[in-house]
């Protein structure tokens, strides 16, 4: 009984840490095109943000009722599965986090569970159809609906406007553009909040604390928004800047547009029944106002990498849990183990993060091409040290070379920490 | 494999619809108060029209909203 309880303890930590990634992952949905056309402050956006999901984890009475919408089979699911997909879910949030790209924390969460469950039950409890019609599907549309509607929305706005001032419109568009991320950023505080009200519900059901059935108590209800609001407050400035500048060179109308765009798909998705994950339609929504303007461009290699770690999100969250959810199957030693491994892991890619700082002070630089960097420099961290010195040195030079540092974070040494 | 091709269509269509005519009618919006402010430097009564024009445009915008808000909490 008391193992139960410590484990648990640990579950409900866990799930409120996801729920904290969850949020400043996920910031850039909302805040990135508002950022980076100046429609507000990186500061006053990012709390705006936080503001407004606290909100929206209250707003909705409606609980999750199932939390991998139908994925795996739930009625073989056991704590430790639980555990094990959260720790997969965190670790592939913070890596993405760390070179800076958008991808979807649900789809991570929903491979870690499928991981984890693959490893404890077999494949009998991983409905196979619904990972296609529920993951893959949505991942292909959600950027071709939502850059759709964002390339035709920018087109015409273009248009409409281009006998008007451009200085006496921006302030218009900047005041639309902060309605719309608004709204993003109450629709994510329903939904992903109630995601983690829904894990933390399903493990104190399954810890036999709550009867099966039961709504989320008080106290989970406003950790999880509290968690999610902090998170989002913290801003994860990476992805920000990846979203707001990587992809493209968004001007005021195109923001507009394109969070106008993206506000619309994910209303339309969630009460039409075809889910479309946030990140992934804000990410579409963007590149397609990118391509709206007469002149713009959408930086493909940017893309492609985003596309490459959406396609990895299920897998690589699901590998994770999937050794998690070994180890935590081999006794209690396991489960500190891997808690242990998660917090050392995220330590290191917090500890690589601080190489090259992106906060509120340098998100919206000029100078990009810089992801490229982190990803080296991650790459070079995490890989086996080369066996001969020479093929070393030449990392280190190639290292020196790839990342200059930036006239930023070196003018400004006492930033505060930056997410 | 059951998809809903008829969901993923509707979603498809409702978020095009909506995404180019909200952002259409906010467009006019704003230049309508644009012309609003030149109109109104020269006198005339066309200030007056932009002005209304405008307004209403904004208040459809409001008015979607004020759904999506809707949609949100309930």
């Amino acid at each position: 009984m008391e193992h139960i309880t410590l484990l648990l303890g640990i579950v409900i930590v866990t799930a409120l840490v996801f729920d904290f990634t969850n949020g400043f992952h996920d910031t850039a949905n909302a805040m990135a095109t508002t950022i980076s056309t100046g429609a507000l402050k990186p500061k006053t956006a990012v709390a705006m943000s936080a503001v407004l999901n606290l909100v929206g984890a209250f707003l909705s009475v409606e609980v999750a009722k199932t939390i991998s919408g139908g994925l795996v089979n739930e009625s073989g699911i056991t704590t430790e599965v639980i555990f094990a997909a959260l720790v997969g879910a965190i670790l592939w949030n913070l890596l993405t986090w760390l070179i800076g790209l958008p991808s979807s924390s649900s789809h991570a969460l929903f491979g870690g569970l499928i991981g984890a469950t693959l490893m404890s039950v077999g494949a009998s409890g991983v409905n196979g159809d619904v990972v296609v019609t529920k993951v893959l599907l949505p991942a292909i549309a959600a950027p071709i609906v939502a850059g759709i509607a964002a390339l035709l929305a920018t087109k015409l706005t273009y248009k409409l406007g281009s006998k008007a001032d451009e200085k006496a419109t921006a302030k218009g568009y900047r005041a639309g553009q902060i309605a719309s991320a608004g709204l993003v950023s109450l629709a994510h505080g329903t939904n992903d909040a109630q995601k983690t009200m829904g894990v933390i519900t399903l493990a104190l059901v399954t810890g036999n604390v709550l009867a099966p059935g039961s709504n989320p108590p008080m106290w989970v209800i406003v950790s999880a928004g509290v968690a999610i609001a902090l998170g989002t407050y913290l801003g994860g400035w990476r992805i920000i800047r990846t979203m707001g500048k990587g992809l493209t060179d968004l001007r005021p109308p195109q923001g507009f547009s394109a969070q106008t765009s993206a506000a619309t798909v994910i209303l339309a998705s969630s009460h039409l029944g075809f889910s479309l994950s946030t990140t992934q339609v804000c990410s579409g929504a963007v590149m397609g106002a990118g391509l709206g303007r007469k002149g713009g461009v959408v930086r493909w290699s940017t893309a492609t990498r985003m596309f490459v770690a959406w396609g990895l999100t299920l897998p690589a969250a699901g590998l994770v849990a999937a050794g998690a959810e070994f180890l935590t199957g081999q006794g209690t030693w396991g489960i500190v183990v891997v808690a242990f491994l998660l917090v050392g892991g995220s330590a290191v890619i917090w500890a690589l993060s601080r190489r090259k700082p992106v906060d509120h002070n340098n998100v919206t630089d000029d100078e990009i091409g810089e992801s490229a960097g982190v990803v080296t420099t991650a790459m070079a961290a995490v890989s086996v040290p080369p066996t001969a010195g020479a093929v070393a040195s030449l990392a280190a030079e190639e290292l020196k070379t790839t990342i200059p540092a930036p006239a930023g974070s070196s003018a400004e040494p006492a930033s505060p920490a930056p997410v | 494999m059951n998809i809903d091709w008829a969901a993923l269509g509707s979603v498809f269509g409702v978020s095009l619809v909506v995404t180019v005519s909200l952002v259409g009618l906010f467009t006019l919006g704003i230049v309508g108060l644009s012309k609003q402010e030149s109109a109104s430097a020269q006198g005339g009564g066309s200030a007056v029209m932009a002005r209304t024009g405008a307004y209403a445009c904004f208040a459809l915008c409001a008015a979607a909203v004020a759904y999506g808000i809707y949609l949100i909490v309930v």
